[in-house]
């Protein structure tokens, strides 16, 4: 275990070394507040969970986390991201968004690969990058297949264009993409919603794989979803932080009545 | 219209009238679409059947190798399409990697203020100024000033200009169409700006780049205006020097140069004579005119169906 990442064991919610630290985040769409003071940590080499009714927020907390927001004029943040080991505030306007997204990987609600051929879609996170060595670039677009669960279905393909796979295909074609440069953290929003059941049972097969050895942050609106692969929940409220525990603390004996309410599906 | 589709008394809705008053309305919307179609295609049609009749007789391998001639019968095309072959070359050396700078740069880079909102506006509106006016403006400019002579350099750049507006807009209509999904899984990988207008944006946009060039293009390669304007020869019984050698370095820009004709020119210059006979040889430069801007058009097309079938 990395030494330079923290440990606080003084905070009740913290159990485990910390590969960042949400604190006191608020985040405006032009005039338009979407987050207040959201504060909460995110284990290493962890999946954390982020839940609650639709337009609560998640996505654009799951966005703010690699500065997608940055794309789009007259987006404003408040607050602190740290990142460890760095201890850099990702989300100060002094740190250039690219150099976060080049830390922290997305997988979109959509599939979004690229019009280009399966293997440049793996390979292009590598060559952004500056790796350009075929036999580098080859070795890491099969582990990253491989460890999308992708590999044997497209090895014989590699060549032909992403828009051929099916839409689950496609979705763990996008997984393996931010896979492949080996990412410090992997945020998913709603990475299953657009996927058939079958499908979303081999993409949640593959989190739980990923879990012990990357950092994970997964929006879902799927309960079961969020209990079954991760360590920990967020409960979200109308821009605000309800309630942060371990999911199993927060699926059997939630501190707040709102989260209570939430997920046994009274409201939401 | 006059079918009652609710019942006055029920107030219950009755679902096949509704039917069939769309039914009617699309079968007149159709009707209507399949007769301004016939008239449109017919005329254009006849139109071109007629410069057909008149033209194609008179085309054959010794039109296409002779230099323009006094005697009607004997006179060719020789220097008007190599010289709109070159002129054309030279404009989309000059236009496309111009056009398309300037699109990204509008598109990606500029900040978005008064000033960009202002050349945007006349960028759009460039594309609509007579030709005429871009002849005028090469004249003073590249002709009287620079003194850069009757050249088919001269001729490129005054057609490059008149086709960078359709250029511009074309590109900067492909970035802005291409999804947020695929501009924000470029940006999401980490990529820097440069890259993913170059690696991934671009490339989406291609086909709409693409024809946004041939219809730049095909404007230029039927210009005769500001070429007249610009000076181009009406009677030239040579060549260019050829752009490629067999000694080293091997390409030659001496023709850049050169004086020229084209072909719209050859054509005016033709149909101003009192002889029948060459009326009959500008039909027929009018016809290899027309296959050229088709075969242009169909190059693109086959084009943009490689592009579209290798990304899918
Ligand atoms: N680009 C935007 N400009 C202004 N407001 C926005 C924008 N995107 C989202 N919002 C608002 O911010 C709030 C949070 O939206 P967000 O998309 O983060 O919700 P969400 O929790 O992801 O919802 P869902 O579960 O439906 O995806 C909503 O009120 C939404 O209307
Ligand atoms: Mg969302």
């Amino acid at each position: 275990m990395d030494a330079s990442i923290p440990t606080k064991p003084a905070d009740a919610h913290i159990d485990g070394p910390v590969r960042a630290h949400v604190v006191n985040l608020s985040f405006y769409y032009g005039e338009k507040q979407a987050l207040f003071d959201v504060s909460f940590p995110i284990h290493d080499r962890k999946a954390t969970a982020l839940i609650g009714p639709s337009g609560c927020g998640k996505s654009t907390l799951l966005r703010a986390l690699n500065r997608m927001h940055d794309l789009y004029p007259g987006n404003r943040y408040e607050g602190e991201v740290i990142l460890y080991p760095e201890q850099i505030n990702i989300v100060s306007p002094e740190v250039d968004p690219m150099l976060v997204r080049l830390k922290i990987g997305m997988v979109f609600q959509k599939p979004n690969p690229f019009p280009k051929p399966i293997y440049d879609n793996v390979a292009a996170g590598l060559w952004v990058r500056g790796i350009r060595k075929k036999s580098i670039v080859d070795e890491r677009v099969e582990q990253a297949l491989k460890q999308a669960a992708l590999w044997d279905e497209v090895k014989d393909r590699l060549r032909t264009s992403a828009y051929g796979l099916s839409g689950g295909q496609q979705q763990r074609l996008c997984i393996a993409r931010a896979l492949a440069p080996d990412p410090e953290m992997l945020l998913l929003d709603e990475p299953t919603s657009a996927l058939d059941p079958i499908a979303t049972a081999r993409i949640e097969e593959l989190m739980a794989e990923l879990a012990p050895s990357v950092t994970i942050v997964i929006v879902t609106h799927n309960m079961q979803q969020a209990a079954r692969i991760s360590s920990y929940t967020a409960f979200m409220h109308i821009g605000c932080m309800v309630e942060f525990d371990k999911t199993t603390t927060i699926f059997t004996t939630p501190k707040e009545s709102r989260t209570q309410d939430y997920i046994t599906g009274r409201f939401g | 219209m006059s079918t009652e589709t609710v019942n006055p008394v029920t107030g219950k809705i009755d679902e096949q009238a509704l039917v069939t008053k769309a039914n009617r309305q699309d079968l007149r919307f159709a009707i209507i679409g399949f007769v301004v179609l016939v008239v449109v295609m017919a005329t254009l049609f006849a139109l071109v059947l007629d410069f057909m009749i008149d033209g194609v007789p008179r085309i054959s391998g010794e039109f296409l190798t002779n230099y323009p001639s006094r005697r009607p019968e004997q006179a060719g095309i020789l220097s008007a399409w190599v010289g709109t072959t070159l002129v054309m070359s030279a404009t989309a050396m000059l236009a496309i990697p111009i056009g398309v700078a300037a699109g990204v740069y509008l598109e990606e880079y500029a900040p978005k203020n008064w000033l960009t909102d202002i050349i945007e506006i006349n960028v759009t509106n460039l594309a609509g100024v007579p030709s005429i006016i871009y002849g005028l403006l090469a004249l003073g400019l590249f002709v009287q000033i620079f003194r850069l002579g009757q050249t088919i350099l001269v001729a490129g750049m005054t057609l490059a200009l008149l086709i960078l507006p359709i250029i511009i807009v074309a590109t900067r209509e492909a970035l802005r169409s291409i999804p947020l999904e695929t501009r924000e899984a470029a940006f999401g990988l980490g990529a820097d700006k440069w890259q993913a207008v170059w690696m991934y944006l671009l490339p989406a946009g291609r086909p709409g780049i693409l024809t946004g060039v041939i219809v730049g293009m095909s404007r230029a390669i039927g210009e005769t205006a500001p070429i007249i304007t610009i000076g181009a020869l009406t009677f030239i019984a040579f060549l260019p020097p050829a752009p490629l050698q067999d000694t080293f370095p091997f390409v030659n820009f001496d023709w850049l140069n050169s004086p020229y004709t084209v072909m719209p020119i050859q054509m005016f210059n033709w149909i101003s004579r009192p002889q029948a006979g060459f009326h009959v040889a500008a039909a027929a430069t009018g016809v290899i005119l027309l296959s050229m801007t088709l075969l242009m058009n169909g190059l693109a097309i086959y084009i943009r169906y490689r592009i579209r079938r290798s990304s899918r």
